[in-house]
């Protein structure tokens, strides 16, 4: 998993803008962590599941954070697909293919991580291509505010044990032919 | 049906989406390709139940019931005659076939054929994972001659893979792309565009299968998006088509052919009548 990422190619020119991004990209990430938690239902592992269903309601407090901020705004209306996100995923809406229906709670912290290190670098580079004081601020203040998830993330991720290789066994593979 | 683009979008994604949880092995590239069709019909604005979505079989034939629009989940190989038969007598709605590689061009490969060739208009959206992946890991059409993991084929088929794009040009489908399913915003607006191009449109979707294909993880860095717009020329497409090593991705060819909807006058006067021809 790469934690790069790319603001949009043009620059962002308002707040209105930059909510309109915000937004898509807490929204995308709770819908994502939504699926992985009935995915990880779906193959038995509660553990985890629930894991992804406490991600999804605290991405879901950073929605209400950012329709707070929208308050009194115009925010403009962008299709999916016109969010100039890098590789064209929201940072923290990509890596689904990184699930498997053995991973253990450390491989989902490790995942949602890997979504906020790409929303840090991806507000730090509008913070860095800012032309507008307003769009500067606010981009700085989303970089520290995704900085702090990162931090309670490694945090959290230091109560679970790294898993050992070879976590992905299955003694009863789905792989075998019967 | 489609609603003309800046008429102000009423649906979300999430209003397409079924209360069947999809039962995919996690890291499934069709969860994405799912996602993107709902995006794509959210953005085409017509309602879920305007929208019919035909299958076969195979995983990624479970997809109707996964979505809120009307569903038909066939028999294998069998999904394009069911949608024309749908198209033919219900021309007012979207319809989209969806289905895997090996469904599409083995079992339903001469459907494949016959439903570029006709152009009626619809959507065949094809998740390629170049495996069998329901029946646990068979070589498909799609496979590499190389694959040596397919417990039918040790050694590897040593078969060229088909072409699914080249022959659905050389078929006479009327729109063509390639999309990767790590990207489902990119996605999603190829379908929608897919939805609104007349006649019968074309999507091979890269979608890996992680139990059976695990090195498919990496197609998503592999993926280059096509340096040129889609043609309308056919020789210009297949030239195209047969250079690009499968890596391209976006609209590779928009066709200007009409679709092809004949007018059908029913023969049925009425249910009853109907009801009498299959009693027994």
């Amino acid at each position: 998993m790469s934690d790069s990422s790319k603001g949009p190619q043009r620059t962002i020119g308002s707040t209105e803008e930059l909510l309109a991004y915000s937004l898509a990209l807490e929204t995308e990430a709770v819908e994502r962590f939504n699926d992985l938690a009935d995915q990880m239902e779906m193959h038995h592992n509660y553990e985890v599941a629930d894991l992804f269903r406490k991600l999804a309601k605290i991405e879901g407090l950073h929605i209400d954070n950012v329709n707070k901020a929208s308050e009194g705004k115009q925010l403009p209306s962008l299709l999916a697909w016109e969010f100039e996100w890098d590789g064209g995923e929201s940072p923290e809406g990509g890596a689904m293919e990184d699930a498997h229906y053995l991973m253990q709670p450390w491989h989902a912290i490790e995942l949602a991580m890997h979504g906020e290190r790409r929303a840090v670098a991806f507000f730090r580079h509008v913070a860095d291509t800012a032309e507008d004081d307003k769009v500067l601020k606010m981009a700085l203040e989303l970089v520290e505010e995704e900085e702090e998830h990162v931090a309670l993330l490694q945090e959290w991720q230091e109560r679970f044990p790294k898993p050992d290789e070879g976590w992905d066994e299955d003694l009863d593979p789905p792989t075998i032919l019967e | 049906m489609n609603a003309e683009p800046g008429m102000g979008c009423n649906f979300k994604a999430a209003d397409f989406r079924s209360d069947y949880k999809p039962v995919w092995c996690p890291g499934c590239g069709d969860f994405t390709v799912l996602l993107s069709i709902t995006k794509a019909l959210a953005e085409i604005n017509t309602a879920p139940e305007d929208t019919v979505v035909v299958s076969g079989i195979g995983c990624s034939s479970r997809i109707p019931a996964y979505t809120n629009c009307y569903g038909f989940h066939g028999v294998h190989g069998r999904a394009l005659p069911l949608a024309t038969g749908i198209k033919l007598t219900r021309p007012e709605l979207n319809v989209l076939v969806a289905g895997g590689d090996g469904d599409g061009y083995s079992i339903g490969g001469n459907h494949f054929l016959h439903a570029s060739r006709r152009n009626l208009d619809m959507t065949y959206i094809v998740m390629d994972n170049q495996v069998y992946g329901m029946t646990k890991g068979q070589a498909s059409p799609t496979t590499d001659p190389n694959w040596e993991k397919g417990k039918l084929t040790p050694g590897g088929t040593g078969i060229n893979p088909f072409q699914p794009l080249v022959i659905a040009l050389a078929s006479g489908a009327n729109f063509i792309a390639r999309s990767s399913s790590s990207d489902s915003n990119g996605t999603a607006r190829i379908i929608m565009e897919a939805v609104r191009h007349p006649g019968f449109s074309m999507v091979q979707i890269l979608s890996p299968c992680v139990t059976f294909r695990p090195e498919q993880r990496e197609w998503k860095n592999m993926f280059i998006p096509a340096p040129m717009e889609a043609t309308s020329d056919p020789a210009q497409a297949a030239r195209r088509l047969l250079t690009d090593e499968g890596l391209y991705t976006g609209i590779l060819y928009r066709g200007d052919r009409p679709a092809y909807q004949p007018k059908l006058e029913s023969s049925i006067d009425d249910i009853a009548e109907l009801d009498e021809e299959f009693s027994l």
